[in-house]
């Protein structure tokens, strides 16, 4: 008993000592075509992921719980997060950023949330306000607006959702009228993460109030300056999970815009709105496989402590096969968000596997927090242990950024797509 | 205890005008074991010659991460003009030296030593090899780390400082520079002790001389345009042969029980008796 007891304690002390994820896949990021499928990460990705798995569980484990109880935005978490340049990765090089891909921001997206995916949203929607601008701004709107991220820390929104539009995007009822060579704004807009700390917003409306427009060609793509006179920005909404992340309804009243801030030109919005999305939801799915992982560890480290009925739970086999869909599952999702990652980052469309890896990775993690709070039986409901608080912030892993239920539809899209024709 | 075997020494160069960092050969670290056979813990060879290193994770001695950060930081008081990473062992050396140039070093220095004569290489050759490189290189400063944590030698500093003849300053908790002078406060058992050294001088890092800073993701990508020299111990005219050989490494032998007895008499009877005195 006492060299079981001894060994399990070297294991745990390794554990904890050397963040070395052994069960670790590491996926192919090829630049030079037609070598191969490879696993293998290259040094400046491993250097990446070393330093942001360094902060996760050095600077955000400890304070994580904090965060979540007093529901207060991580204020120092963000500044340490851009002082070390895990944030903003996506922003390219001649606004100051890293230029970073979609496979490096996954990386990085998966060992923040590993610590606390509350603190890893309001990063990521930093990227996700970002990404239309990155992708459909002009040279002089990504100067303004991208290069002030990268002088000092500071948040921005994507602001599509509305009270009464989530998943049917093309339902947004927000107006844009255009005024001469400004644009007048007015609606309401709900569950916009960082709404309360947003510099800037990207913002969704509909320009052209012909119900019978199509959305390709109905709704615009602007940048708004969130101190500009008319935004009213809403409470701090008391969520489930992710607690410490800033969730607001903004209202819009007479918002002007001037038309230097449209993207790419009236009508071109649902698009862009939609393309930011395909380099998002690998990220989002990485998140959510930083919180399975993080489940089965605290799982495994609990059941390799805890006896009943004279041995360790890892010796019953209910909680060892438990264990093992637990680490098939995050394997399984871990490498669908690469291959997504992968392929936007080779340039190709990746709507199928960014849908694929977004709807696997939030019920993997939904699943993954649940079972390891059985793991930890009457703990596992404790609010002193960490795992229920993994069970609260996993579930809007299925609801944002395209519900479960949406990424169904795309993935039965895609799919049966390649039968037809 | 973790970590054991392998080649040794820590080492960091520094030079107020030079400074030379060194990072030992990395380390090997114990992997995080799963729930499963503790057969991924650090093993002895079959054959005793030293310690299983094959597909053990290895990364920047400790102590030597503190002597890179010492270094960096002197630069960006501008009191140094530039920082040599160096590093004696096989390739992978170049990871730990990358890491050092992320931290804010501006070229490193590979010295390259074959896996298979890795092992042999211990803090005299390591130290032979430094002292050439510090001339060649003309740096006013060498800083270590005080010991290797997989072998504990503490002897590479010193062994540095007497083959250059230059003053020593091991186990710094700090390091201040004044003028042509080092002030070093060094970490004794007896409490601290204050030195001020002329340069040119060799130091060696203690724990409590600063937290090394994380290798910002900017400053990774920097260091991939920062050049790394490779050379050989023999374009250096350094033998690295030892006198040394390895006998034979054993894990500690498995405690076994006491014994209780019930008076001092039977104490030393027993004692006798197992033939310690």
């Amino acid at each position: 008993m006492a060299a079981v007891l001894r060994r399990s304690c070297g294991v745990l002390r390794s554990i904890s000592h050397f963040e070395w994820r052994s069960q670790h896949t590491e996926a192919a990021h090829q630049r030079e075509p037609g070598l191969g499928f490879s696993f293998e990460l290259t040094k400046q990705q491993k250097e990446f992921q070393a330093t942001a798995r360094k902060f996760a569980r050095e600077e955000v484990i400890p304070v994580a719980a904090k965060y979540d109880k007093t529901g207060e935005y991580p204020v120092p978490l963000v500044k340490r997060a851009w002082e070390l340049g895990l944030m903003n990765t996506h922003i390219p090089e001649s606004c100051g950023g890293l230029g970073l891909g979609t496979f490096d921001a996954c990386l990085i997206t998966e060992e923040l949330a590993y610590g606390c995916t509350g603190f890893q949203t309001a990063v990521e929607a930093n990227s996700l306000g970002q990404m239309p601008v990155i992708i459909a701004g002009n040279d002089q709107q990504q100067k303004k607006y991208l290069r002030r991220m990268t002088e000092e820390p500071m948040m921005c929104a994507y602001c599509v959702t509305e009270p009464g539009a989530g998943s049917d995007v093309a339902g947004i009822k927000t107006k844009a009228e255009r005024k001469g060579d400004e644009y007048v704004i007015n609606g309401q807009k709900m569950w916009i993460t960082n709404g309360g700390k947003a510099n800037w917003y990207f913002l969704l409306a509909r320009s052209d109030p012909d119900p019978k427009a199509p959305a390709s060609k109905a709704f615009t793509g602007f940048i708004v300056e969130a101190d500009s006179p008319g935004v009213q920005i809403g409470k701090k909404e008391l969520n489930m999970g992710q607690r410490c992340s800033d969730t607001r309804g903004i209202v819009f009243e007479d918002v002007k815009v001037p038309k230097e801030n449209v993207l790419i030109g009236e009508g071109a919005g649902f698009k862009i709105a939609m393309g930011a999305f395909d380099r998002t939801r690998p990220t989002v799915a990485a998140g959510a496989v930083g919180l399975a992982q993080r489940a089965l560890d605290e799982a495994t480290k609990h059941a390799l402590e805890r006896k009943t009925f004279g041995k360790l739970l890892v010796e019953h086999q209910g909680i060892s096969f438990l264990l093992a869909e637990m680490a098939m599952k995050v394997e399984l999702a871990r490498l669908s968000y690469q291959r997504a990652a992968w392929e936007v980052d080779a340039g190709r469309r990746n709507t199928f596997y960014a849908s694929i890896a977004k709807a696997f990775a939030g019920d993997t993690a939904n699943q993954l927090a649940s079972d390891a709070v059985q793991i930890f039986g009457g703990y596992g409901f404790n609010s002193e242990y960490p795992v229920e608080k993994l069970m609260r912030d996993a579930k809007i892993y299925q609801i944002y950024e395209g519900t479960a239920q949406i990424q169904r539809l795309i993935i039965a899209r895609e799919h049966i797509g390649k039968y037809k024709s | 205890d973790p970590g054991q075997g392998g080649p040794a020494s820590s080492r960091s160069l520094w030079s107020p005008w030079r400074l030379l960092p060194c990072e030992p050969w990395p380390l090997p670290q114990e992997p995080l074991t799963l729930p499963s056979p503790p057969a991924e813990q650090i093993r002895v060879k079959p054959d005793k010659t030293g310690v299983v290193t094959d597909g053990v994770k290895h990364s920047m001695n400790p102590f030597c991460e503190i002597a890179v950060e010492e270094a960096v930081r002197l630069k960006e008081k501008k009191l140094v003009k530039e920082v040599i990473a160096v590093s004696c062992g096989p390739v992978q050396c170049q990871e730990t030296i990358r890491t050092a140039l992320a931290m804010g070093a501006d070229r490193g220095i590979h010295v390259e030593v074959p896996a298979a004569e890795a092992d042999r290489v211990g803090p005299l050759q390591v130290a032979r090899v430094l002292a050439k490189l510090a001339e060649r290189e003309k740096v006013d400063l060498v800083l270590l780390g005080k010991q290797a944590i997989d072998d504990d030698c503490n002897q590479t500093g010193q062994m540095t400082a007497g083959l250059l003849d230059w003053p020593q300053g091991t186990f710094a908790s700090q390091v201040t520079l004044e003028g042509a002078k080092l002030k070093v406060e060094r970490e004794i058992d007896g409490g601290l002790e204050t030195l001020r050294l002329k340069l040119p001088a060799v130091v060696t890092t203690d724990l409590r001389l600063n937290e090394p800073r994380y290798a910002t993701l900017p400053n990774i990508m920097k260091a991939k345009k920062k050049k790394i020299e490779v050379i050989k111990a023999s374009d250096l005219g350094v033998d690295l042969s030892s006198k040394l050989t390895v006998v034979s490494v054993e894990d500690p032998p498995q405690r076994t029980a006491g014994v209780k007895v019930e008076t001092t008499e039977d104490l030393v009877a027993k004692l006798k008796e197992v033939g310690r005195i």
